[in-house]
């Protein structure tokens, strides 16, 4: 295991010898060091083998103290958190601010599409995109700017990362559809 | 004197004694109390398996129907002891199977149980009523399967956050149709589903049945049916709390609810669909106890519910209540008596809900009968715990954890001292005391002064120096266990109290600054003490003496200073004060 990454009893950058009382109420932001193994492994290294020099914020064992069938509630939790909603950011060209909203909520396109309408008051075409309203767009992972509908809907939930309303004169350059 | 009441009507008398301490007492008063008290005890408490042996106990308690026992020391939850350094059942109740063919009631906490002690339990007592393992590990589901099989008379089956390998979910059908005993059944910590249709038949013909604590694997669904058929519940905890959001299964759950009136505690909740929260609700005015702490919902929902129960005594739950819950709870429950605060995100850096130090403050102010706290926060001040010190000078547990180690006053960037110093001095009845956040010797010193009813104390990453140790022992009158970590204490405030030490039942340190040198000149000054040096990096000779060791843990016992079962990472120092390793 590399030796920034051990995993220690004592606190990172602390030497257990040095018994002065000044402590520093500031603390320097820490670093977080990579979980590369659950918080249950025994630390088998003492603190005497520590560099003096301030190690990256390695996980302390058995900090905070949380049972473990607790921890993986936890874990579970912030999985379940991160599933339980989507929300991108929208914009719509010529508004003045942007809106949010939970992808998770929709059950599919059209579901999408009359939210958005009622959200920003204006009508969305659905075929054809023939540039005379709105044409809806998002962005996806890898920042490109796609045209909402083309791709099934489980698809479009994970991989869309910001919506845009674009005016159907813009839009003209990703109609494509039939 | 002792002669003019024949030993029947001492016997009489000493019946009416419950607590061990009272039965301690009365077998110091002279010899023949001592004899006749040992001759009608029924019950024992032992707090540390390795302070005694299972000869001693037999020798002087042959009437033994009642055992109670733990292991590992406390910070095992955390993973400070390493695995394989003992605590195991088996030389108990391989010894106890011999001596006392009566035995009804074993209750272990901390130790290493095996299947085949389980085995041997289910088929050594023909009276056998109660086998609670809090926290224990080293069996599995077949284990379990022998004590369903084999124990006719069984009333109490808990396995409360042991660590079970859970081979399969059939061990339960393994309690025959002539069972029909069971008063308190928790297999909440059990993942593999059990075969429903068992389940509901085992419940529907136990009468007695007061505690039932489901599994995680326990649908929604099937809850119905399950607490149609023992509306004499009085604990409930669910499994699973989520469903398909469907009308029939809503009022089939609350219809279930609503003829439970004896229901008092309710837990369970994992995966909670906050629709069906409301289900339980004609419940709700007779709770005294809810564990919501593994309900991941928003404070909203979990305020709903919390304002239902007016008469709540006791709450475990989740941070995601915030501080806005909390004070809607000290608005709602004026009953309240225990309180607890999980992390929903312990390791996270950035703080994932609104709760502060403020959600204990109104809890506090506004629960006048609130004496037990664990609270896990990420920012404290002197102010609030001076300002809960003052508001609730009852309280006897108070166990914070600030989640980022020696956080300071996050308004002044002071240590902590005063605000602890505050609890202390107030609440004169403390027993229990956990503390964490930037702390010098100061607070010990305050600990030292005012802390003089203190049982229990935790301490971590706290402290300049041995001084700040040297405070606790020479001042808590009271304590029993002291547990340290990561602080800078060390040999001089050790063997300066050793005599203290003794009048504990244990002290635990580790990555603290104690020699290998003071390890053994303790064990030669205190032959009553264990010393136990718990090091893996090798024979601690090997090292310089004023070496620091990693762990070392001190506890009195009247049983022999090796222990038989010693693992390789364990020196114990013996009589001639050599160091002796397995």
């Amino acid at each position: 295991m590399p030796a920034d990454l051990n995993l220690r009893l004592g606190l990172p950058g602390s030497d257990q010898t040095d018994v002065d009382a000044a402590k520093s109420n500031k603390r320097a932001s820490p670093e977080k060091a990579e979980d590369t193994a659950s918080n249950g492994v025994p630390a088998a290294k003492s603190a005497d083998d520590h560099e003096t020099a301030p190690a990256p914020k390695a996980q302390i064992v058995g900090w905070p103290p949380v049972k473990s069938y607790r921890k993986s509630t936890a874990a579970a939790v912030k999985k379940a958190e991160a599933e339980s909603g989507m929300y991108v950011k929208v914009s719509m060209d010529g508004a003045p601010y942007l809106r949010k909203i939970d992808i998770k909520l929709y059950n599919g396109y059209s579901h999408l599409l009359t939210a958005l309408e009622d959200m920003f008051k204006l009508s969305i075409e659905r075929e054809g995109y023939k540039g005379s309203e709105y044409a809806p767009a998002y962005e996806d992972k890898d920042g490109d700017l796609m045209l909402v509908g083309d791709v099934p809907w489980e698809m479009f939930m994970s991989s869309c990362k910001r919506l845009r309303i674009m005016r159907g004169a813009d839009a003209r350059g990703l109609g494509c559809a039939q | 004197m002792a002669y003019s009441f024949p030993e029947e009507v001492l016997e009489h008398v000493f019946s009416f004694l419950s607590s061990p301490r009272d039965r301690n007492a009365v077998s110091l008063v002279c010899k023949s109390w001592y004899e006749i008290e040992r001759w009608c005890r029924h019950r024992i408490f032992v707090g540390n398996c390795y302070a005694v042996s299972p000869e001693i106990v037999i020798r002087r308690f042959p009437e033994l129907r009642a055992v109670e026992m733990k292991g590992k020391p406390h910070f095992a939850d955390f993973n400070l002891v390493p695995e394989g350094w003992g605590a195991y059942a088996y030389p108990w109740i391989a010894a106890m199977a011999e001596a006392y063919p009566f035995l009804e009631e074993i209750k272990l906490k901390r130790m290493v149980v095996t299947d085949e002690s389980l085995e041997l339990i289910s088929k050594s007592y023909k009276n056998f009523k109660s086998l609670v393992l809090t926290s224990c590990e080293g069996f599995t589901t077949d284990g379990l399967a022998s004590i369903a099989a084999n124990c006719r008379h069984l009333k109490e089956l808990d396995l409360r956050e042991s660590e079970v390998e859970d081979l399969s979910g059939h061990w339960l059908s393994h309690f025959p149709d002539s069972c029909t005993s069971l008063v308190s059944l928790n297999m909440s910590c059990l993942g593999s589903e059990v075969s429903f249709s068992a389940l509901e038949r085992l419940v529907a013909r136990s009468p007695n049945l007061r505690t039932l604590r489901l599994n995680r694997a326990v649908p929604l669904e099937k809850l119905a049916n399950l607490v149609r058929h023992a509306p004499q519940l009085v604990e409930l905890g669910t499994g699973a709390y989520s469903a398909e959001i469907r009308s029939d299964t809503f009022s089939s759950l609350a219809d279930a609810f609503s003829a439970c009136k004896q229901l008092k505690a309710l837990s369970g909740f994992w995966d909670v669909v906050p629709s069906y929260l409301p289900a339980v609700y004609s419940a709700c005015s007779g709770i005294t106890s809810l564990n919501l702490s593994y309900a991941a919902i928003p404070s909203s929902d979990l305020v709903k519910l919390i304002s239902q129960c007016q008469n709540l005594q006791r709450l475990w739950v989740l941070d995601y209540i915030e501080d806005s819950g909390l004070e809607a709870l000290a608005a709602s429950c004026k009953d309240l008596q225990e309180l607890r605060v999980f992390p929903s995100d312990p390791f996270g850096a950035e703080p994932n809900v609104s709760l502060t130090e403020q959600g204990l403050v109104s809890v506090s102010e506004g629960c006048p009968k609130l004496e037990s706290v664990l609270y896990f926060c990420r920012q404290m001040s002197n102010a609030a715990l001076i300002a809960i010190a003052r508001s609730r000078p009852n309280f006897i547990r108070f166990r914070l954890c600030i989640i980022e180690p020696q956080a300071a006053d996050y308004l002044t960037l002071e240590p902590l001292d005063a605000g602890f110093g505050a609890i202390v001095e107030n609440c004169k009845e403390l027993r229990r005391l956990s503390m964490s956040g930037l702390l010098t010797d100061r607070v010990f010193k305050y600990i030292g002064t005012h802390a003089k009813k203190l049982e229990m104390l935790s301490i971590a990453f706290a402290g300049d120096s041995d001084l700040g140790l040297h405070h606790v022992l020479s001042g808590c009158d009271s304590l029993r266990k002291l547990e340290i970590r990561d602080c800078p204490f060390g040999d001089k405030a050790l063997l300066a109290n050793a005599a203290k030490l003794e009048t504990m039942r244990s002290l635990w340190m580790s990555s603290c600054s104690v020699s290998f040198g003071a390890c053994k000149l303790l064990a030669q000054k205190m032959p009553r003490l264990n010393v136990e040096v718990i090091d893996e990096r090798g024979p601690p000779d090997s090292r310089l003496e004023s070496c620091s060791v990693e762990r070392v843990y001190v506890y009195r016992t009247v049983a022999s200073r090796q222990r038989l079962d010693i693992p390789d990472f364990v020196w114990t120092l013996d009589e001639d004060s050599s160091m002796r390793y397995s």
